[in-house]
């Protein structure tokens, strides 16, 4: 009985001692294994008197159990440790830079022409498309603006050149206003109509404020009673949008198009000082669109009745309004591909505009 | 249109501050631009006294001053007659800018004493017209006043005017409006015909009455234009920035600006002979009175003597006939002409003049004989003489417009009432004559409005006049539901710009104008179109490629030391000159390395299956059929010819990619491979209608798939694409998936042959497979292969 309580005391003292499982494994073998000690008092069992044999075999077990129970204890101590060694040894450092991901940018232009989208779809517009190239009828003639009007002096009108014609010929323009979209409109749907049309816009011209293409966005309103009045709310609830600015001085001045009339020019409130330019309440304007109420000679021309339909059309420049809410300095910048730029005044591309998820995250930090 | 406050108030009586009238003029649709008081700009000038007057000890005309300007004592070294111990001027500071030298005062050395400043004459600082002292002020002015405290100036507006306001290009029409909008009272105009009793010797004929229907002249004899044109008139024509030149000139001028009514005066004693207005012959020379010279066409109106062309009509005078200090017998011409004509000389010949900017919009057709008179009265009060009668040729063939306008019909267009008084007293106030007629208001135009066409002119005079700002603002009603904002087309453009971002390229705009040198190898067959009249010559060609400008941008960035581009646009390409031939491409270039330097080692160049995804990733974003999608090898010539691509569905290409051909960037001067794509977004077909949005159903198969790799030996010029197709085909129902995962070409090959190792996925639906099923599927993919594949054999494992 002795020698077994040795080889107990034994045996836990080995598992104590195992610095690993395989060591723990030795233990196990040398102590239960076929040949181990434990298993050898085992086979002598049967060499015993019934008596002697029932009080050594319940001690065995005994002993046998307490050290399976120590050895299993143990192997949980062994593996949890062998694994925090190997953690550690797995060890990086986690300040190193990141694996470059190339994000790319949303131009400004398109920001604010989803952005633009966004507001006047709120309000029922849809968005009508037109050819850049455009002819006499659609850019000048259909817009009350004939062969000889100064207006069309006003506007320095790129021409397209005929290679079968020895003289110049100005049958086809690129177009020097979005408005021709509206002729394009009303010549292929009849009213109610409500549409914006954005796009590229031309005029022979070319420094910090204006440049050779530029983008501009058309509204043209046209049913049964749209007043000046929803001119005004219209354009005063949009201005009030874009900007993201609960209140927003504006004003109207009459001016002159040739296929408005009412004409006039809207200003916003903003505050100048050297270095920064502030939408909102101040002492200053800033003219930000032109606009009036569709002239009885452009509804002629695409075959409605002004005496039964009447509306409104405006037009304001994208750019212009990119420049303005995110503080972009140099209109020329826009289209000069510098990726320092792009990256700089470019949208991430999930910073998609609406009116119910919010119009602008300014483009999320840049990475 | 530039006009002083003493100007105007010569036409209208009102009390309103300069503030006010700037602010009217805003709201009335004469929008004010500037106004200056002449004297806020300038700096450096002050009242001051004159404490020390000596000898000048070189000189026996010249004075050393003492002079206190409040701070200090300055030594000035002055040459006035009038100068006094105690005298009070005003003083020039150094640096002070001096209009009529067109200089800074400096520090000087008179004759060997030094001077630091100097002691202003009238005609110096603008105040006036006197040199013969300086300028002396009460003795009891305060030293150290600066000018605008000292003079009152006469403020100088700057308005901005519209081409339908013509009438506003005078002084007069801008008082009318200012009257007509409340703030004041126009003045009557005094002018009456002068008597006379001898007839002008020179006659007038006029060929062509369509170009001038009516010409107005009158001679008159014995004038002094060596007088000095008065100090008032010079006063307001240097204000505006016009040069007075001699009485007679500036008397013109005048009148051009106060009534917007131009004149012109010959030198009677110049011409020979009649005055004769006809057409130019094709070729006729005309020396304008800037000297230059003119070949004129059959389309311009001259104004003739026996000796050929003496004034562009309407628009210029000639340099021979014109007045000068000598003149004694002057003829003067009012008249009118046709603005279309004008318009098109100007323009044709680029002649600018405030004469043709009046002609061309609209000069008043009642006015040549006003005009007349008018100009005949200064003349004869400024430099004497004796008028003929007038010679009036042709008649005004002008009809007043009338037209009505219903405040009812206004009502509806501007949103609010206004009664029919008001805009009776408006329109009165305008110089309409008015007639209430039931529900309507007729109104006769003044013959001042070129403008007035119908009820739309009127109802926009009353606006103006009522102010916009008078007029509340509605919200657009919502009384429906919109439709959608964005068409499907338009909608997926949006998203194929956010895919492409999102894919790490930087989204770009540039110009629809390219260079046709560079343009000329991206033409793909079609004829250039090309701009009559280029900003510059290397924007003369509406691009028929995005890539061309992509490439400058490229290019550009490289040389700002930024080598690693990719960029992306949305935009159009032209194949026509006619509206529509167009096309919307989303073009992409990428070149350089992945990233930059990084310790993961990660980073390479870019190449063309980089673009190859781009473009599928694009077309997917458009919901485009790219599955059905095939690659053929024929892109554009600018690509490279044996690493580019076409994406097409049957004869409709959706799509090119590729590196671009390096004799391309050697014209860009890029040293770099560069890869690019177009998607033609406007080719990629939309999907049916009838299938509406939703998605195919999702068949999930509750057995494993199961993979297998097989590879085949083929010709080296087989297309791994081919392979695919036929490997996918051999069974469409259970193979579902075929993938390259080993292209081989070298050792252990023949020549000529690659090895392509193909990952085949086969999908259980009914039952998962035995091996003899799999065999089976194996042995259909061996078969089809080989039958599209003439070369193809299987390799053994």
């Amino acid at each position: 009985m002795e020698d077994i309580e040795n080889l107990k005391l034994n045996a836990l003292k080995q598992i104590a001692e195992a610095v690993d499982v395989k060591a723990l494994d030795e233990v196990r073998v040398s102590v239960l294994g076929k040949k181990g000690s434990l298993t050898e008092h085992m086979k002598c069992l049967g060499q015993l008197s019934i008596e002697e044999k029932k009080q050594i075999g319940q001690k065995l077990n005994l002993v046998k159990t307490e050290i399976e129970q120590a050895m299993e204890a143990r192997r949980e101590e062994l593996s949890v440790k062998e694994l925090n060694d190997k953690l550690l040894r797995e060890t990086i450092d986690v300040t190193l830079p990141i694996r470059d991901e190339n994000i790319g940018r949303i131009h400004p232009v398109s920001k604010i022409y989803e952005e633009v989208v966004a507001i006047f779809g709120e309000m029922g517009f849809e968005v009508a498309d037109g050819p850049d190239i455009e002819d006499q009828f659609h850019n000048f003639n259909a817009l009350n603006t004939p062969a000889n009007h100064p207006a069309r002096q006003m506007q320095d009108t790129f021409y397209i050149s005929n290679p079968d014609s020895e003289n110049f010929d100005d049958s086809y323009v690129v177009r020097t206003q979005t408005s021709a979209v509206q002729i394009r409109t009303m010549e292929k749907k009849q009213p109610p109509i409500r549409i914006i049309a954005p796009g590229r816009t031309y005029r022979s011209d070319y420094d910090a404020t204006h440049t050779p293409m530029f983008h501009q966005v058309e509204g043209l309103v046209i049913d049964k009673k749209t007043s000046f009045a929803n001119l005004k709310g219209c354009l005063y609830d949009f201005v009030k949008a874009f900007f993201e600015l609960d209140d927003i001085p504006v004003r109207y001045r009459p001016s002159y198009f040739p296929f408005t009339e009412p004409s006039a020019e809207m200003d916003i409130g903003c505050k100048k000082s050297k270095t920064e330019l502030k939408i909102g309440a101040g002492d200053d304007w800033l003219e930000i669109l032109g606009c009036g109420m569709v002239h009885p000679n452009v509804l002629k021309a695409c075959g409605i009745n002004p005496e039964e339909y009447q509306g409104f059309a405006f037009g304001l420049g994208l750019d212009r309004l990119a420049m303005l809410k995110y503080g972009i300095p140099d209109l020329r910048t826009f289209f000069e591909s510098d990726v320092r730029w792009l990256k700089h005044y470019g949208f991430m591309p999930l910073d998609e505009a609406s009116m119910t998820g919010g119009l602008s995250n300014n483009g999320g930090s840049a990475r | 249109m530039k006009f002083t406050l003493s100007w105007l108030k010569e036409h209208l009586d009102t009390q309103a501050t300069v503030d006010e009238i700037a602010e009217t003029l805003t709201k009335i649709g004469l929008e004010v631009e500037e106004v200056v008081n002449p004297f806020d700009n300038m700096e450096g000038f002050v009242t001051a006294r004159i404490e020390e007057v000596e000898e000048h000890p070189d000189s026996d005309h010249l004075h050393v001053l003492k002079v206190n300007d409040g701070n200090e004592i300055l030594q000035i070294v002055c040459g006035a007659p009038n100068v006094k111990k105690g005298m009070m001027g005003v003083l020039a500071h150094v640096g002070a800018y001096i209009p009529l030298f067109n200089e800074k005062i400096k520090v000087g050395k008179v004759r060997g004493v030094e001077s630091f400043g100097m002691m202003c004459a009238e005609d110096e600082i603008g105040v006036g017209s006197d040199h013969n002292g300086i300028i002396e002020l009460p003795e009891t002015a305060p030293i150290g006043l600066t000018l605008a405290e000292v003079y009152k100036a006469d403020p100088v507006f700057d308005i901005a005017i519209t081409p339908n306001r013509a009438e506003c290009l005078g002084v007069r029409g801008v008082a009318r409006d200012l009257a007509a909008a409340g703030l004041g009272k126009l003045k009557p105009l005094n002018i009456t015909s002068k008597n006379s009793n001898f007839k002008s010797p020179i006659k007038v004929n006029i060929e062509d009455f369509d170009a001038c229907p009516v010409y107005v002249g009158r001679y008159i004899k014995g004038v002094n234009n060596k007088a000095e044109t008065p100090k008032w008139m010079k006063d307001r024509l240097t204000a505006i920035g016009l040069r007075s030149i001699s009485p007679l000139v500036d008397i013109t001028n005048y009148i051009n600006y106060d009534l917007a009514r131009p004149l012109h005066v010959f030198d009677a004693d110049k011409l020979k002979g009649n005055i004769c207005v006809r057409m130019a012959k094709e070729n006729e020379g005309f020396i304008a009175l800037d000297e230059k010279v003119y070949n004129l066409d059959d389309k311009s109106l001259g104004i003739c003597d026996d000796e050929g062309i003496q004034c562009l009509g309407g628009i210029m005078g000639g340099n021979s006939k014109g007045c000068s200090e000598d003149t004694v017998n002057v003829f003067l011409e009012s008249a009118l002409f046709n603005p279309i004509c004008i318009a098109r000389t100007g323009r044709k010949f680029q002649i600018d003049s405030d004469s043709r900017y009046r002609y061309e919009r609209w000069v008043d057709p009642k006015s040549n004989v006003l005009g007349s008179e008018y100009a005949t009265k200064l003349i004869l009060d400024i430099c004497g003489g004796e008028a003929s009668e007038l010679e009036i040729v042709g008649e005004e063939n002008y009809q007043p417009v009338t037209t009505f306008i219903r405040p009812s019909r206004l009502k509806d267009f501007i949103g609010i009432e206004v009664g029919t008084a008001k805009v009776v007293e408006i329109l009165q106030g305008l110089g309409f004559e008015t007639k209430e007629d039931g529900d309507k208001i007729w109104a006769t135009s003044p013959t001042w409005r070129g403008d007035i066409e119908g009820e739309h002119d009127l109802i926009e005079e009353v606006v103006r006049m009522i102010g916009l700002d008078n007029i509340p603002a509605e919200s657009m009603p919502r009384s429906y539901f919109p439709a959608q904002t964005l068409s499907p087309v338009q909608r997926r453009n949006v998203t194929v710009k956010h895919e492409l971002a999102s894919r790490g390229l930087l989204e770009t705009v540039t110009w629809s104008f390219t260079d046709s040198k560079m343009a000329k190898d991206f033409r793909k067959g079609n004829e250039a179109v090309l701009l009559c009249n280029p900003i510059t010559a290397e924007l003369d060609e509406m691009r028929p490629s995005v890539v061309i400008n992509l490439l400058l941008g490229v290019k550009n960035n490289i040389a700002r030391g930024y080598s690693n581009v990719s960029l992306f646009e949305v935009g159009p390409e032209f194949y026509g000159r006619k509206p529509g031939e167009q096309r919307l491409v989303a073009g992409g270039v990428r070149c350089g390395m992945t990233g930059k330097k990084h310790w993961s080692g990660n980073e390479r160049a870019f190449d063309v299956f980089d673009v190859k995804a781009d473009v599928l990733a694009a077309i997917a974003a458009a919901n485009g059929p790219f599955d059905s999608a095939r690659i053929s090898t024929d892109a554009p010539t600018y690509y490279h010819p044996g690493r580019s691509g076409a994406l097409r569905l049957g004869a409709n290409i959706i799509a090119y990619f590729g590196e671009i051909h390096p004799l391309i960037l050697k014209k860009f001067a890029i040293k770099q491979r560069v890869v690019a794509f177009e998607v033609l977004l406007d080719n990629i077909p939309l999907p049916r209608v009838a299938q509406g949005k939703a998605k195919k159903k999702l068949e999930l198969s509750q057995f494993q798939p199961v993979d297998k790799d097989m590879a085949f030996i083929v010709d080296s010029s087989v297309k791994a694409d081919d392979l695919i197709a036929a490997a996918k085909n051999a069974d469409r129902r259970y193979i579902t998936d075929v993938r390259i995962f080993d292209v081989y070409e070298g050792e252990n090959l023949p020549s000529g042959k690659k090895s392509i190792a193909l990952a085949l996925t086969f999908q259980p639906i009914e039952t998962t497979f035995s091996d003899q099923d799999i065999e089976t599927l194996m042995n259909k993919v061996e078969v089809e292969v080989k039958k599209k594949i003439a070369s193809a054999q299987l390799r053994d494992a």
